[in-house]
């Protein structure tokens, strides 16, 4: 009995936080767009949210394009087809790898800053002050960030995974010994520019949206204490790579599956 | 005080936090171009009234008008216009925006509501700096300020853009003596000169009769006693006598709302 | 001075994330600028198609010089027919071409292998190749294979 209400109750608190979420998105995005609250704002946010995510983007799709190159070597090179690594290692990344990959970078980087960041903005009654000042912190706090968020995470994706190409030609090419030609020409005669990229950027755009959204939203109703904001912290990162993971799946039925 | 107008009128107040009533039917008016100290024991519930007169709390029933508006019924956009051209608030912890030094913090609700050029905001904002004395703080950030000093620069940031109405939490605490007797002085000037209304909320006894033309004590939910100062201090209430005074013992109680001590320890013993 | 160098910060970032995008485009999906417009459609009649994609290349001695477009079922013929797109530049296609179904490998992606033939009228917008090549299915293979076999033994 007891379970089933403790069921119940996260049940509706789950509903719960998804309508004050919507409502939270819905009051920060439809009064303007980008640059409502003023550019410097915006460039601001962009500079702390995606620039400071380059560098581990870079990193990361260096070495996972690198491992492509090497996993993907060994198992065609079974079938005599290791001409089609560049297809191999192009294909995933701009498809699932790049998107995905970047965006749970971008939720443990700087979807838990934001989180943090507007915890403490609440915690120190700053977003109080602001309401009190006639500012709604909703389009001045809020509002910027999810911007910056949505606009920084297709570039981060693309870069992850143009670094990523290019990691994998490091292995393919000067490694591995397989002939420049075969790589960059199979790579070119199998990715079409509409399937494939821009598809994998309306997958990262859909991520996000989605990271940022929740990452504010759980900087904006943390508790505030330091407890609350770890709390709020943690959430984003949990919830955001589920999130991202679901999200996933349904837009790869959809774009590219015959679901 | 029947002759005087009010500028924030409350009526029938009842507001509850979880299962806690804070506010229970209280009724106040506070005069317009006056200044009201609200004293009470700690937790009486002094911040949550400025944040209900300001709207960031809705009250469960009964009416707050500030200014002829009736503050809970307000629309999102309205009360947001109203803090915007009325209200000024100094906050209990300073709330200054950390991400902004002290010069930028000032200039922020001008940057955002008015147009003004920026030689002219800077000579605002300067003014402001200079009426608490940090003038030469202006490119500190928050961080680097000690506590009196980010109140003080609060208390500036505050006064920026004139409001009608100015709450002060607890703007003395942690001041010394002589930036405390520049705030009383402050306070006293932008009342006098502006025609303000000034609710604060302080615990010192001595600043408060000295600046306010009105004391208004909170206790328990309900207003137990409001006068000009030496009206109250000659009241024949137990209740505020022992509160002014600063008595132990009386009918105001010390301790939040518990059971009884010896219950408790034995309680513990017992478990 | 510090306002401006954040400002320029993004301002690299935003151009990083458009060279990003160009070279997607050009260097790893093989889009070229003069890709639309400068081609010309045949079709062909296939017996079977055998997995043939939308989009698989149409190639000539080794060298892709187009990519297939549509494909759908002739009604009356029972037949598939596939459109190619082939590049402007390779006008000088023989009317008696050939075209088959070719597999990349031996489990590799099915494409179009075309032969010039020997006649001197090229091939123009709209043509229909004639002689054409089925691809070969492996079941099929195997299944004639083993009848062989069967009637041999
Ligand atoms: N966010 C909150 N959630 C639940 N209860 C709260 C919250 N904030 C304050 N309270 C409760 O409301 C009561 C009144 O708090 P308030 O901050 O208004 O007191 P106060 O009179 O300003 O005290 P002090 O003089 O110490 O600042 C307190 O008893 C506190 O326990
Ligand atoms: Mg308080």
């Amino acid at each position: 009995m007891d379970r089933i209400r403790t069921l119940g109750r996260t049940g509706i608190g789950m509903i719960e936080s998804l309508g004050a979420s919507s409502m939270l998105l819905w009051n920060s995005l439809m009064w303007g767009g980008p640059g409502s609250a003023g550019f410097g704002d915006l460039v601001k946010q962009l500079f702390s949210v995606g620039v400071r995510s380059l560098s581990i983007i870079t990193v990361a799709g260096f070495f996972v394009g690198m491992v492509l190159g090497l996993q993907g070597y060994t198992i065609l090179v079974d079938f005599g087809s290791e001409a089609a690594l560049g297809t191999l290692v192009s294909l995933t990344l701009l498809r699932e790898l790049g998107p995905v990959v970047t965006a749970l970078l971008f939720a443990g980087r700087a979807g838990s800053a934001l989180t943090a960041e507007i915890g403490l903005m609440k915690a120190t009654e700053q977003l109080s002050a602001m309401e009190m000042m006639g500012v709604d912190p909703l389009k001045r706090v809020i509002t910027p960030r999810l911007w910056a968020g949505m606009i920084s995470m297709p570039i981060l994706a693309l870069i992850f995974s143009t670094v990523g190409i290019w990691g994998g030609a490091f292995v393919a090419v000067d490694m591995l010994g397989i002939d420049d030609g075969a790589y960059w020409g199979n790579m070119q005669a199998s990715v079409t520019f509409y399937n494939d990229v821009v598809k994998g950027i309306i997958k990262s755009l859909a991520f996000g949206w989605v990271v940022t959204w929740i990452a504010v939203y759980q900087g904006y109703a943390s508790m505030p204490t330091s407890e609350g904001i770890g709390k709020a912290t943690t959430q984003t990162v949990v919830i955001a790579s589920l999130a991202v993971l679901g999200l996933d799946f349904v837009l790869t039925a959809v774009m590219f599956g015959g679901v | 005080m029947a002759a005087e107008q009010a500028y924030v009128s409350i009526r029938d107040l009842t507001f509850s936090r979880g299962e806690r009533l804070i506010y229970d039917g209280l009724s106040v008016d506070f005069p317009k171009g006056k200044i009201t100290a609200i004293m009470g024991p700690s937790g009486t519930g002094k911040t949550t009234l400025l944040r209900l007169i300001g709207g960031q709390l809705l009250p469960d029933s009964g009416s707050i008008v500030v200014a002829g508006q009736e503050v809970p019924k307000l629309k999102r956009q309205q009360l947001f216009e109203l803090r915007k051209q009325k209200m000024g608030m100094l906050f209990q912890t300073g709330a200054l925006f950390t991400d902004l030094n002290v010069f930028d913090n000032v200039a922020f609700p001008l940057r955002t509501h008015t147009d003004l050029p920026e030689s002219m905001i800077r000579d605002l904002v300067l003014m402001k700096l200079e009426a608490v004395g940090l003038r030469g703080a202006r490119d500190l950030n928050p961080a680097e300020l000690s506590g009196g000093m980010a109140r003080r620069v609060a208390l500036a940031r505050s006064i920026a853009m004139d409001p009608e109405l100015i709450m002060y939490d607890e703007p003395f605490t942690g001041l010394d003596p002589i930036s405390m007797g520049m705030i009383v002085k402050l306070i006293r000037c932008l009342n006098k000169a502006l025609g303000l209304t000034s609710l604060l909320v302080s615990h010192d006894v001595e600043e408060s009769c000295s600046i306010a033309d009105y004391l208004c004590l909170v206790s328990g939910g309900k207003v137990i006693g409001f006068g000009t100062p030496n009206e109250l201090m000659h009241d024949g209430n137990d209740e505020v006598r022992q509160f002014l005074r600063g008595e132990p013992d009386g009918p105001v109680p010390f301790h939040y709302p518990a059971d009884d001590y010896r219950n408790d320890i034995l309680a513990g013993g017992e478990g | 001075m510090q306002k401006r160098s954040l400002e320029f910060t993004v301002g690299i970032f935003m151009v990083m994330g458009i060279v990003a995008l160009v070279l997607m485009a050009f260097r790893v999906s093989g889009l070229s600028v003069s890709d639309a417009g400068d081609t010309y459609t045949v079709k062909a009649h296939f017996e079977n198609l055998g997995g043939l994609n939308d989009r698989a290349k149409v190639s000539m001695a080794g060298v892709t010089i187009g990519r297939v477009t549509n494909i759908y079922l002739d009604k009356d013929w029972y037949s598939a027919v596939v459109e190619m797109e082939i590049n402007k530049d390779v006008d000088n296609l023989s009317i008696d071409t050939s075209a088959a179904i070719l597999t990349a490998g031996l489990l590799g992606e099915k494409y179009i292998g075309l032969t010039v033939g020997a006649e001197t009228d090229f091939l123009k917008d709209g043509d229909w190749i004639e002689d054409t090549q089925s691809a070969i299915v492996l079941e099929e293979l195997i299944g004639r294979f083993l009848f062989n076999k069967a009637e041999e033994g």
